[in-house]
């Protein structure tokens, strides 16, 4: 059913639809009404689940990889510095191998202190095993949590994932959503069934030490799980397709790609502006077409080969930036085109909530034109000389 | 130890983890030199000195690090610590 809502609520319903059993989250702005309404749903008896309020991100991460390991299905919630906080569980949750699903509402990293957006957070753990999906819009982010936990819970993958969408631009606007019903939910996501839990009556133990004859091993298990975890997000994604007609299946999405020159690869709710700035610069003549990043882990290197098979130039927008190198987008787009003659250029833009406007993307088309990229766009020079 | 799945294991796998490979020096027990003093057995860190029916020294090598404490130790210096080729 079509409502109106604000982000974070519909986040919210599509999570109390996948129903959790427990839920453990701290607030910080901007991820805070997602749990401020799932707590609302719980105290309310309308979501049968047991909210853990918690100290930290870090006791709110590790409570949720408790309970996961006791055989829950778990839901937290968190961004930029709650989710650095983080870290160190994150790295425990996919080595334990753990479905745990959590929303990062993508903002900026201090210091300096913002809480505007950016996708620095999630980006700066792309190393530690989760699957990490990026929402375009509101729709997208609050299907791609039903889509999380079905891969996530796969018995093939076994991995937590995190849904990514764009802090206040996505988070606090309202748009029209297509809500599933619960049964729609219950018909798509079954209940989840571990392979393995934490049960007094017939003890194990997770996450245990390996020496140097056994690190490695796991290391790679780990590796191939996400790899292998695009097989499984395809089929989820055509599932959801079939049952609700949003297709998730690839897991890349282009737009007016096909006769392109110059394609442009960005992830998230800026690909809105991207659209339109093609659209604009496809009425003055110009070839330029859109690569969206929907999955980046894994890395859809096949994807990406092959859509950009065609193109003369590559501009890849980077919400991020690996200092003293580039933004992690345009490294791993070039590492995927290892071997081609398609120049790469990275642009770094919209850092801290810097705007971007179609004007901005145009300016970014002609500097890949002219072979210039690799560059900060949109800083205010009289700064920074 | 087998790979479970997210390094997960029932009790008791720790015993399946042969830390013997870590050795360098592995202890090597001289019979002839050996008082059956007991001394090696009782200092050892791992616990992995056994006794034979005769009192002699009995070395567990699936467990025993070769840290060496026996060698030094021992009165009659009838432990030497030779050096291991893997």
């Amino acid at each position: 059913m079509m409502e109106f809502m604000e982000g974070s609520h519909a986040v919210a319903h599509s999570v109390k639809h996948c129903r959790p059993e427990v839920i453990a989250a701290y607030p910080i702005t901007p991820q805070t009404h997602i749990v401020e309404a799932l707590a609302e749903m719980v105290a309310n008896c309308h979501l049968d689940a047991e909210y853990i309020t918690v100290e930290s991100e870090f006791s709110a991460l590790s409570a949720c990889l408790g309970a996961s390991a006791a055989g829950s299905r778990v839901y937290s919630a968190t961004t930029s510095q709650g989710l650095a906080l983080m870290f160190e569980v994150c790295f425990n949750c996919a080595g334990m191998r753990m479905p745990v699903v959590m929303s990062i509402v993508n903002r900026a990293l201090g210091a300096p202190l913002s809480i505007w957006n950016d996708q620095q957070d999630s980006i700066s753990l792309r190393d530690s095993g989760w699957l990490q999906f990026y929402a375009e819009d509101n729709q997208e982010a609050a299907d791609l949590h039903y889509l999380a936990y079905k891969v996530a819970e796969d018995r093939n993958v076994l991995l937590p994932a995190f849904v990514c969408f764009d802090g206040f631009i996505l988070s606090h606007t309202y748009e029209p959503v297509d809500m599933l019903t619960q049964e729609q939910a219950d018909s798509y996501l079954p209940r989840y069934t571990p392979v393995q839990r934490l049960d007094s009556t017939d003890p194990i133990s997770f996450g245990l030490f390996a020496s140097p004859d056994y690190y490695m091993e796991f290391r790679y298990q780990i590796d191939q799980a996400v790899k292998g975890a695009a097989k499984t997000i395809a089929m989820a994604g055509r599932e959801f397709g079939e049952m609700f007609g949003r297709d998730y299946s690839n897991l890349v999405e282009s737009y007016r790609l096909d006769d392109a020159d110059c394609a442009i690869v960005a992830m998230g709710s800026i690909c809105g502006t991207v659209k339109d700035a093609i659209d604009e610069m496809r009425k003055d003549g110009k070839k330029v077409g859109l690569l969206r990043l929907r999955s980046f882990r894994p890395f859809p290197n096949k994807e990406v080969r092959s859509a950009l098979s065609g193109v003369n130039c590559v501009a890849v927008l980077d919400k991020n930036i690996s200092l003293g190198t580039k933004g992690a987008v345009a490294l791993e787009v070039r590492d995927a085109l290892y071997g081609q003659q398609v120049p790469v250029l990275d642009y770094i833009i919209a850092l801290g909530g810097r705007d971007v406007r179609k004007k901005d993307i145009r300016a970014v088309v002609d500097m890949a034109g002219q072979g210039k990229g690799d560059l900060f766009h949109g800083l205010r020079q009289e700064l920074v000389s | 130890m087998a790979l479970g799945l997210g390094c997960s294991a029932k009790p008791g796998k720790a015993k399946e983890n042969r830390t013997g490979s870590w050795r360098t020096f592995r202890p090597e027990f001289l019979h002839e030199k050996c008082t059956k003093c007991g001394l090696c057995s009782l200092v050892c860190p791992e616990g992995c000195i056994a006794e034979d029916g005769e009192g002699q020294p009995v070395p567990d090598y699936d467990y025993c690090k070769g840290c060496g404490i026996c060698a030094e130790e021992c009165p009659g210096q009838a432990i030497e610590m030779k050096k291991e080729e893997k």
